[in-house]
């Protein structure tokens, strides 16, 4: 087991503890020089990652699959990561802790990487744990800010109940199957009540990471309470690692059809509840954590698919770069317009800010899905696996929900664009600016280069 | 060439949307763009040729057999033309309004998308002009509107988005039950896929009917459509009856009709049927309306409706050959016509608008006194619109209704009704707007200035033309190419 197949996670771990260390020698005022660390380590980590694009094999005893879902699964943390970072510098400047929270971000980007790359549950129980611990504390980094701190509380509770679950399934499948690696497991956990029980009790702990029903109420909370930067991060991050997480373990039962419809089942009600949530938020970053549920849910039509549509994963990892890119643009204009959320804030804004305005239209259109932006590639790929496994109902709720969407969205952009313009506003400028426009460009860029993108994607997974 | 259509009006919108052009600048950059875009088309169609022409690919996602096809058969080369023509004259169209450049940078864009539609032959770029054309249209009217715009965009935007999303599924299963993946609209119409019956071919071409049926729009999805048009600029109103509502009956053609014949074939009767509806329903709620653009939308429901009827014969299997290709061609023909005349006649509701601020009938009369000009081009306009001989409203329901007799000969007795109604509504809308007192508040109404005669007259001239010379017309389209399986396969 040579210790460079670890690379990558290495990389940011050690970077993590560098950035510890240079925020307790720094003056407050430079901690920014903590960011340039971070996004330095990052860019290491995902030099080290693409080194590794064509390797396919377990390493470390089994316990790590690398393979082409990792690969990409490194690849989005780490940049989905960095584009957060950028998003820091100036809205932590006057937090006193403002250091240490490029810490946390590397920390819970290297859960997720360690999610992401699990091939063995024990191994899948710890990215879980480091994602969700480092998530509590990012949620609840305005230790002064009430709605803060409930946004990391709640985060917590409903983690530690899907966490508990999670390891009780872990124990479930381990004691009926008799191992914890996938190599060993795939095909062969057995068909019985309570190995099936473990599985769906796995299930339901990534369901959490990635904010799909039953464990979604944190997405809205953490998405209107905790930082900006950190609302971006953990609506897209762990969502990432934990999607591969979860096509991994459906992959392991392919013959089991009660799971392939569980899931099929959860993502039609992710959709439609995060949308009916949805529909009448007034406060925008709420509005974007409900719509986080619904993507959850358009990408479980994938999870559902696995290994009936040999499109299924690639649809998967596609659709979720998509969408984290897009939400971290979405973010990246509130965190530039300061934090304003209330879409009545947002009247007449394009005569002000024109340029946050039209990455904001441009982000939202793309999560409905209008051509010829990434969102919709990323919908066309979903729905021909969907379709090509003969999911047909599914499909038609993913529709409607669309439909649906197009609603909520427009609610933001109609008064954004058509509105009267209110009193102006402070801003954000420096970095934030920066990562808005880098994530506009990334968004578009993905349209453009979509064919080979795709090609790159890997088609199935190594155990 | 085709590419060069599509690429100009987007570039010019882009240069609009970045540039610090003037009100004037913009006007004329956008209709220069359009009227580019329309020289190439006629570049073309001078080209001549059979089948598909002018055609150029373009790979984007091979692995997906997506890529960027270009070309037009006569049908599609036709509705472009009309279009590129409709652009012209809408941008250059006289309009008081705020923010100038952004309005003309998105009927730039629309003007690309538009065109687009037409001439692709990849079913994943038409769905994504389909799309966008929605998007351009939904700023349009929100933001340049007047009423309540943003309702009437938002009822607009979410209505069709419903539509296409249905027509996404369908063209999704049918590329996937290609022999091999692909979107090529040329494959397609070569080797019909889902040829089997079943539930599945039904139900995709329920789909596609729906999708498209919002769009075009037939009973009973047609609800969106008044609002829309009532609260969107007169120039907007024109596009959006003009050429969006064509790409409706256009899809409809081109996919269920020539890529899945024996379903068409096979639920044909339904569809003339609803078609009907759409002629009587369209005709009878327009003439209670007593606003003038919500009289002259449910006309459009009306028209639409005969386009339905006509597509519906021509893919029934029943009949002559010989009958089915004359409602097809008077299908394409209406289609034209229609764009033709109601962007005509809403450019001149939008004149009547920037003069009174009213839509509202019983508000009007006597026009004829202080403008001839303006009378005269809605009296020929409409007139058209009713069907009279010797202009293109006639050529096209003459055909569909010819056609219609051989195969549904009761059905088309019914549809005749609607042209009856529809005269009368039309005689009656002018009596009130230009004949008997004019009302004191009318005392300073203008009449057409120069500008806006000179192009209400390009529209005109070729619905006359269209009357009395049709033959070049019929000949472009060629409908036999368009169901060249005889007996539509069933």
């Amino acid at each position: 087991m040579p210790i460079g197949d670890l690379g990558p996670e290495l990389a940011v771990l050690l970077t993590a503890i560098a950035v510890l260390l240079l925020a307790m020698v720094l003056p407050q005022h430079r901690h920014g020089w903590c960011a340039a660390l971070a996004v330095a380590g990052l860019a290491v980590a995902a030099g080290l990652a693409h080194a590794q694009a064509d390797v396919s094999r377990l390493t470390f005893s089994g316990t790590f699959a690398l393979d082409g879902a990792t690969a990409w699964g490194r690849v989005l943390i780490v940049g989905l990561t960095a584009l957060c970072i950028g998003l820091s510098p100036r809205w932590f400047a006057t937090d006193r802790r403002h250091g240490e929270v490029y810490a946390m971000f590397l920390f819970s980007a290297l859960g997720a990487m360690a999610m992401a790359g699990a091939a063995d549950l024990m191994e899948l129980v710890v990215g879980v744990l480091l994602s969700s611990v480092t998530g509590y504390v990012l949620a609840a980094y305005h230790r002064d800010w009430a709605i803060s701190l409930e946004a990391g509380m709640k985060y917590f509770l409903v983690g530690a109940l899907a966490n508990a679950l999670l390891v009780i399934g872990v124990v479930l499948v381990v004691g009926m199957a008799g191992s914890t690696a996938y190599a060993e497991l795939s095909g062969a956990i057995p068909e019985d009540p309570l190995a099936l029980t473990g599985v769906a009790l796995i299930l339901t702990g990534l369901f959490f990471k990635m904010g799909a029903v039953p464990a979604h109420t944190w997405v809205p909370d953490v998405a209107e309470g905790a930082p900006v930067p950190a609302a971006a991060f953990l609506t897209v991050v762990p969502k990432i690692a934990g999607a591969i997480a979860l096509y991994r373990v459906v992959a392991l039962a392919p013959g089991i059809e009660a799971l392939s419809l569980l899931v099929a089942i959860v993502a039609a009600t992710t959709m439609t509840v995060g949308n009916l949530s949805a529909l009448w938020q007034d406060d925008v970053r709420r509005l974007l954590g409900w719509s986080s549920v619904s993507q959850a849910g358009y990408a479980l039509m994938a999870v559902a698919v696995a290994g009936r549509a040999p499109q299924a994963l690639p649809a998967l990892i596609a659709f979720m770069a998509v969408y984290g890119i897009a939400n971290v643009a979405a973010f990246a204009v509130i965190a530039r317009l300061r934090g304003r959320t209330a879409i009545t804030d947002y009247s007449g804004l394009v005569g002000m800010h024109p340029g946050p305005v039209v990455v904001l239209t441009v982000a939202l259109l793309s999560f409905v899905g209008i051509p010829p932006l990434a969102g919709f590639l990323g919908k066309l790929a979903l729905f021909t696996a969907a379709l090509e496994a003969g999911l047909g109902w599914l499909v038609i709720v993913a529709v409607a929900n669309t439909v649906l969407s197009l609603f909520y969205y427009l609610r933001v952009v109609a008064p954004a664009v058509f509105g009267t313009p209110g009193a102006g506003a402070a801003t954000l400028r420096g970095s934030a600016h920066v990562t808005l426009w880098l994530s506009l460009a990334l968004l578009l860029g993905a349209t453009i280069f979509w064919s080979p993108l795709w090609s790159a994607l890997p088609g199935a997974l190594l155990p | 060439m085709l590419t060069l259509a599509i690429l100009i009006p987007l570039l010019a919108a882009a240069v609009l949307a970045v540039a610090p052009l003037g009100a004037t600048t913009a006007r004329w950059t956008a209709t220069g763009a359009a009227a580019l875009s329309l020289l190439a088309l006629v570049v073309v169609w001078i080209g001549g040729g059979e089948g598909f022409r002018a055609v150029s690919e373009v790979p984007w996602v091979p692995e997906l057999g997506i890529a960027w096809r270009v070309g037009v058969d006569g049908m599609s080369l036709a509705l472009a033309l009309m279009s590129a023509l409709l652009f012209v004259v809408a941008t250059a169209w006289p309009i008081e309004l705020q923010q100038a450049r952004a309005y003309y940078a998105w009927m730039a864009f629309l003007a690309g998308v538009s065109i687009g539609l037409f001439v692709t032959l990849d079913l994943i770029v038409f769905y994504v002009f389909f799309d966008l054309s929605l998007v351009g249209m939904y700023f349009l009217i929100g933001r340049w509107g007047h009423g309540e715009a943003q309702h009437a965009a938002l009822k607009f935007f979410v209505y069709t988005l419903a539509g296409s999303l249905l027509i996404l599924i369908g063209i999704i299963v049918l590329a996937l039950n290609m022999p091999e993946l692909t979107f090529d609209m040329r494959a397609l119409i070569d080797t019909p896929p889902l040829a089997a019956a079943g539930v599945v071919p039904g139900l995709v071409f329920l789909a596609f009917v729906i999708g498209f049926g919002i769009k075009t729009p037939i009973f009973p999805f047609h609800t969106w459509l008044p609002p829309a048009h009532v609260d969107a600029p007169g120039p907007a109103s024109a596009l959006l009856a003009g050429v969006l509502l064509k790409m409706g009956a256009y899809g409809l053609i081109r996919i269920p009709l020539q890529m899945m014949p024996e379903t068409f074939a096979r639920w044909a009767l339904p569809l003339a049927i609803v078609g009907v509806i759409s002629i009587l329903w369209g005709a009878i709620v327009a003439f209670a309306q007593e606003n003038l653009k919500r009289r002259i939308a449910y006309t459009s429901v009306n028209h639409m409706g005969y386009t339905v009827l006509g597509i519906a014969v021509a893919g029934s299997a029943l009949g002559s050959e010989a009958a089915r290709q004359l409602a097809l061609t008077g299908a394409v023909v209406e289609m034209i016509a229609h764009g033709l005349i109601t962007g005509a006649l809403f450019l001149i509701a939008g004149a009547v608008w920037q003069r009174s601020q009213d839509y509202h009938l019983p508000n009007f009369g006597g026009l004829a006194g202080p403008a001839p000009r303006l009378t005269g081009a809605a009296t020929l306009a409409a007139f058209a619109s009713l069907g009279l001989p010797g202009l293109a409203g006639f050529v096209a329901e003459l055909h569909i209704f010819l056609g219609a007799f051989g195969v549904y000969p009761w059905i088309a007795a019914i549809g005749l009704l609607g042209i009856l109604i529809t005269a009368a509504l039309f005689l009656r809308l002018l009596r009130q707007m230009f004949f008997g007192d004019l009302p004191k508040e009318r005392a300073g109404f203008t009449d057409l200035t120069r500008i806006e005669v000179a192009l209400l007259a390009a529209l005109l001239a070729l619905v006359v033309l269209i009357g009395l010379w049709p033959a070049w017309l019929l000949s472009l389209i060629d409908a036999r190419a368009l169901i060249a399986v005889p007996g539509g396969g069933g």
